[in-house]
C-alpha cells in the first residue's frame, strides 16, 4: 500500500540496498540529518537484523514536511538505491518501486544496460560508478557518499547546502578535516557523473 | 489513492533544540542530563546504542557518572541496587535476555524501594533466539513491582527518561522505574526530536535527596534484613501502596514537565475516541500506525479511535474504563504471549479494568509483532473491520501477519 | 520485643532506621550452654569481648565483670578464644519450679 501525503506536500520514501560495510545506514542517516537542516521531518530506519560485514543490508529514509506518524518499513518507495550491483538477482530490489520512481544503481554500466536487464521501463533508471569515485577520492571502496550526490542530482529531496553542511559537520568530527574534504569531493563527483534514463 | 498523513498527528512540538538522533542516543542524552551518580550496564542488542553513547559522554567528561562496565546484567542491577541503597542516583539499560538475567534483582530493587531507572529496549525472549522487538521481556516484568512507562517514539522515550528520575525518587513513591522503548523501531530510528537545555533538565530533576542512605553516617540504617511472616506482609502492603500513589505523582509530573517542555503527556492517550464506535488499545510504537489507520478510516466515515497506554504499571484502570466507556467494540493488541492464560497480558488488564466498573463490552484481542514481525496499516485495518463485524465472536481472534496455512 | 506496627507505619522496604535495636531482641533464649568465667584467673585481655558476636561481655573500668545473659546465644567462641582457658561452657541450669 502507498502512504501518501496531502497533494502538493512533500513526501518521499527511499529504500537503500547494500552490504554491511558499504555505509548503507550511514547514507540513510546522512540524508535524514540533512532534512533536519532544511527544517523538514524525516526518519531513517535500518532494516533490523544482526549486522555482519558483507551481508545484505537494507535501510529506509522518509522525508516529509509534516510529522511522520508511523515507523514500519517502507513498502512502496519513490526511490530505490542499490549500492552493490552484485545483489542484483539475489534480492527483489525493485519490489514496490512506484511508477515514476527512481532506481539508482552503483555500477560502471550504463542505465540502458540496467533497463534491459529489468525489462521494466516504468521508473527513471540511473547508474553511477560510485565505487570508482570512492576509490579515487577516499581511497576506499565505500560508495555511500558519491551515490548520495547522484541521488540529490536526480531527486533534490533535500537541499545540496544541507547535505554539504551535514557532511562537513558529521565527517570532520568523526574522520578529520582531510577525510571530510575527500568526502565532499566524492559527493560532488557523484552529483556530476550520475547518468539517467527517463522512464515513460 | 491519496490519503492524508494527518496534521492531527501529535507533532514533535514544544521546546528544545531540533536534533536528528535515534531513540537510543536521545535516551543517552537524557541520562547525561539527569546526572546519575552511578550507571552500570552490560551491552546487549538493541540497548547497546544507549550504553555506547552514554559511556562516550562519560569518557568525554560531559557527565561525572561512575560508569561500571560490569560482567553481566545480574551484576549491572546488583551494582545499581548497592549504589541506590548507598544513596546514589543509579541507572541502567538492557533488553530481552539481559532483563531475564536481571530477574532475581528486579524484585530486590522494588522490594527495597530503590528508585533505580532502567531503560528497557524491548526484545523477544529466547528461544528461538531473536534480537528484534516484542514485549515479552517487558510483560515478564509486569508483576515485579517496577513502574513501566511505554513510549511511542524517541521524543517520548527521552522525555520519559527525564520524568522517570523524578517519579522513582518521589518520597511518596520510592520505586524503580522502567522506561520502555521498542527495540530497533524506536532505539535505532533516527527522527526529528527536541533536546531540552541541560540546565532545564538539571533543574527539573534536581539533586537526589534520599530519605535513607547507607552512606548517611548521621542516621545509620540497616537494609536487606531478614523479613519473615511477622513483617514481610506489611512491607509488601506498603510497596503496593507506593505503586498506587505513583499514579497521582506521575500525573503531577506530567503537568510540571509540560511547563518546561510544552509537551503534554497523560497516563493513557486517547485518540479520536470520544465518538468512536470501534477502538483499538495498544502499547508502544505501534500506536503511530494505529493513529494513521484511524485517520484513514475516519476519512471514509468509519468512527474509529485508539487508546495508547503510557503508564502500564501502575495500570490506570479507571482512566482506561472511562476512555473506552462509549466505544461499542474494543480491540486489544498484545505484543507478547501468555501461554496457557485466559488471554494475553494487555487484554487481561483491559478486560479487568472494564469489568471492575461493571462495563460489559464487545472485546476482541490480537497478538502481533512477535519476534519483530512487522505490523502494517493493512493489518490494523483488518482489526477495525473485524471489530465492526458483529458475527465475529469476542475473545482472542488471532495473530496479525501469521502464516496461517489452511 | 520489636513493636508490631500497622503496615503504613513501617519504614519502606523493611529497612531498619533504628540503630542499635538488637538490644531489643532476647537472643539469650536461643542458648543451650552458657559461658561461666573463672574471674580469678582472668587477665582482662578483652579477647572474649572482641570476639563475641553479640557484644554480651560486660566491661567496667577496663575490667571484665560478667556476661549479659539476655543476649549471649551460647555460641562458645569466647571459650575457644580465651588465652587463659578461664571460660567454660556449661549446660543451662535445669528449670526450677516457680
Amino acid at each position: 500500500m502507498g502512504v501518501e501525503s496531502d497533494v502538493g506536500r512533500r513526501w518521499v520514501e527511499v529504500r537503500w540496498h547494500g552490504r554491511g560495510g558499504q555505509g548503507v545506514v550511514t547514507a540513510s542517516n546522512l540524508l535524514a540529518e540533512s532534512a533536519l537542516l532544511d527544517n523538514l521531518y524525516f526518519q531513517s530506519l535500518p532494516e533490523f537484523g544482526a549486522e555482519r560485514s558483507g551481508a545484505p543490508v537494507v535501510a529506509y529514509t522518509r522525508i516529509a514536511d509534516t510529522p511522520i506518524p508511523f515507523r514500519f518499513p517502507v513498502q512502496e518507495p519513490h526511490i530505490v538505491v542499490v549500492l552493490d550491483y552484485t545483489l542484483w538477482g539475489h534480492l527483489p530490489v525493485v519490489l514496490g518501486l512506484r511508477p515514476g520512481g527512481l532506481l539508482l544503481v552503483n555500477t560502471p554500466a550504463s542505465p540502458q544496460v540496467v533497463v534491459r536487464s529489468l525489462g521494466w521501463p516504468l521508473a527513471t533508471v540511473a547508474t553511477l560508478d560510485a565505487t570508482a569515485i570512492a576509490q579515487a577520492t577516499l581511497g576506499r571502496p565505500i560508495p555511500n557518499v558519491p551515490i548520495l550526490g547522484g541521488l540529490l542530482r536526480l531527486r533534490p529531496v533535500v537541499s545540496l547546502e544541507a547535505v554539504q553542511a551535514t557532511l562537513r559537520q558529521r565527517l570532520s568530527a568523526r574522520l578529520g578535516h582531510q577525510a571530510m574534504q575527500a568526502n565532499l569531493q566524492a559527493f560532488e563527483r557523484g552529483y556530476q557523473q550520475v547518468q539517467s534514463w527517463e522512464g515513460r | 489513492m491519496a490519503l492524508a498523513v494527518s496534521s492531527r498527528v501529535p507533532p514533535v512540538h514544544g521546546l528544545g533544540t531540533p536534533v536528528a538522533l535515534d531513540g537510543g542516543t536521545l535516551v543517552a542524552h537524557a541520562m547525561r542530563q539527569t546526572r546519575p551518580d552511578v550507571v552500570a550496564a552490560y551491552p546487549i542488542t538493541p540497548q547497546t546504542v544507549i550504553t555506547e553513547a552514554f559511556s562516550q559522554f562519560v569518557a568525554n567528561g560531559e557527565v561525572h557518572t561512575e560508569f561500571v562496565p560490569v560482567e553481566s546484567e545480574h551484576a549491572a542491577l546488583s551494582v545499581c541496587i548497592g549504589a541506590a541503597a548507598a544513596g546514589a542516583r543509579a541507572q541502567t539499560a538492557t533488553s530481552g535476555p539481559g532483563l531475564a538475567l536481571m530477574w532475581e534483582l528486579l524484585g530486590v530493587a522494588s522490594g527495597m524501594r530503590l528508585p533505580i531507572v532502567m531503560h528497557l529496549c524491548t526484545r523477544a525472549l529466547s528461544a528461538p533466539i531473536n534480537i528484534l522487538c516484542d514485549h515479552s521481556d517487558a510483560m515478564a516484568m509486569r508483576d515485579t513491582g517496577w513502574l513501566l512507562l511505554f513510549s511511542e517514539n524517541g521524543q517520548e522515550a527521552y522525555d520519559q527518561a527525564i520524568i522517570a528520575v523524578r517519579l522513582g525518587e518521589h518520597p511518596q513513591v520510592l520505586l524503580p522505574v522502567a522506561n520502555v522503548l521498542d527495540g530497533f523501531i524506536v532505539t535505532h530510528c533516527v527522527e526529528r526530536a527536541l533536546l531540552l537545555p541541560d540546565e532545564v533538565v538539571s533543574e527539573f530533576v534536581g539533586e537526589y535527596q534520599p530519605a535513607y542512605a547507607l552512606l548517611d553516617l548521621q542516621r545509620p540504617v540497616t537494609v536487606g534484613g531478614l523479613d519473615f511472616q511477622d513483617f514481610h506482609m506489611e512491607h509488601k502492603r506498603g510497596q503496593v501502596e507506593a505503586m498506587a500513589r505513583a499514579k497521582g505523582v506521575l500525573e503531577g509530573l506530567f503537568q510540571e514537565f509540560a511547563e518546561i517542555s510544552g509537551r503534554i503527556y497523560r497516563l493513557v492517550e486517547p485518540y479520536r475516541l470520544a465518538d468512536a464506535e470501534v477502538g483499538v488499545v495498544v502499547l508502544g510504537s505501534t500506536a503511530g500506525t494505529v493513529r494513521y489507520v484511524v485517520d484513514r478510516l475516519r476519512a471514509r466515515g468509519v468512527r474509529a479511535g485508539m487508546l495508547s497506554i503510557r503508564s502500564f504499571r501502575p495500570f490506570p484502570a479507571l482512566e482506561v474504563a472511562a476512555a473506552l466507556a462509549e466505544v461499542k467494540a474494543v480491540g486489544v493488541l498484545d505484543r507478547a504471549l501468555a501461554p496457557g492464560a485466559s488471554a494475553p497480558p494487555l487484554f487481561s488488564d483491559i478486560a479487568s479494568a472494564l469489568a471492575g466498573v461493571g462495563l460489559s463490552k464487545r472485546l476482541l484481542g490480537w497478538v502481533y509483532g512477535i519476534g519483530g514481525r512487522e505490523v502494517l496499516p493493512q493489518h490494523i485495518e483488518g482489526v477495525f473491520h473485524t471489530l465492526a463485524d458483529p458475527s465475529v465472536p469476542p475473545g482472542l481472534v488471532g495473530w496479525l501477519g501469521l502464516r496461517e496455512g489452511r | 520485643m520489636l513493636s508490631l506496627r500497622p503496615w503504613y507505619e513501617e519504614p519502606p522496604g523493611g529497612l531498619l532506621p533504628y540503630p542499635g535495636n538488637s538490644v531489643e531482641v532476647d537472643t539469650g533464649a536461643w542458648r543451650s550452654r552458657r559461658p561461666v568465667i573463672a574471674l580469678e584467673r582472668c587477665v582482662h585481655c578483652m579477647i572474649c569481648w572482641a570476639f563475641c558476636p553479640d557484644s554480651a561481655f560486660i566491661v567496667q573500668d577496663g575490667r571484665l565483670i560478667g556476661v549479659d545473659l539476655e543476649h549471649c546465644k551460647g555460641c562458645g567462641i569466647c571459650a575457644r578464644e580465651c588465652p587463659k582457658a578461664c571460660i567454660a561452657m556449661e549446660p543451662e541450669p535445669a528449670l526450677t519450679p516457680a
